[in-house]
């Protein structure tokens, strides 16, 4: 099926998770990472749970912070 | 090298004054040209931690700001974020969770109300350099 992934039109397998996007897509630091599901955010402990279907939009956000 | 323009620089350092006492953050976007960046646009973002001490950036601003860039054909280069009261460096905090070391880190220090300083740091690991930002 194809999802859009950061703006990218991209096939991946049916079925496949959140989980095994960010693992696919090589995703660095995924404790830090936001995941946006057609403009709704999921929260990291659903990641397994939730399975992609096809024309959904995923974005990932790298959390930016810090301290002074 | 990396530049910003005065109109950009600003930006930040109004939006940074009027959150005063708290930090103030954003992203930065642009252009890579070789070994020099060019930031084009600077995204006034709220700090959902409301401190003086740390920032965090709104994750739907975020994802706004994200999707701008993309339309507008603009580079992500990094964020910025003010110290209020000290100086423009990157703290250890900062360098903890800087995990993109593609990033550039801008700091303004309004340490001294009168003279603000803009830096703008590549940050990996616990080392820092400073990208040597020019307001042109």
């Amino acid at each position: 099926m194809i999802i859009t992934v950061a703006g990218n039109k991209k096939e991946v397998k049916d079925g496949i998770t959140v989980a095994e996007l960010i693992v696919l897509e090589n995703v660095e630091t995924p404790r830090y990472v936001t995941v946006s599901l057609n403009d709704s955010f999921v929260e990291n402990d659903a990641f397994e749970s939730t399975v992609l279907k096809e024309g959904d939009n995923v974005e990932f956000l790298y959390f930016m912070g810090g301290g002074c | 090298m990396i530049t910003i323009s005065k109109a950009e620089y600003q930006k930040i350092l109004e939006h940074a004054q009027k959150n005063l006492p708290e930090e103030a953050c954003g992203l930065i976007a642009g252009r890579i040209d070789g070994a020099d960046k060019h930031i084009e646009k600077v995204y006034l973002l709220t700090n959902i931690d409301h401190s003086n001490e740390h920032f965090s950036l709104d994750p739907k601003e975020h994802l706004a700001a994200i999707k701008d860039m993309r339309q507008n054909g603009l580079t992500p280069l990094g964020n910025w974020h003010s110290h209020p009261e000290s100086p423009s460096r990157p703290s250890d905090e900062d360098k903890r969770l800087a995990f993109d070391s593609k990033a550039s880190y801008l700091i303004l220090s309004l340490m001294d109300r009168s003279n603000p300083v803009l830096n703008s740091f590549h940050i990996e690991g616990v080392d820092a350099t400073n990208e040597g930002l020019v307001v042109e």
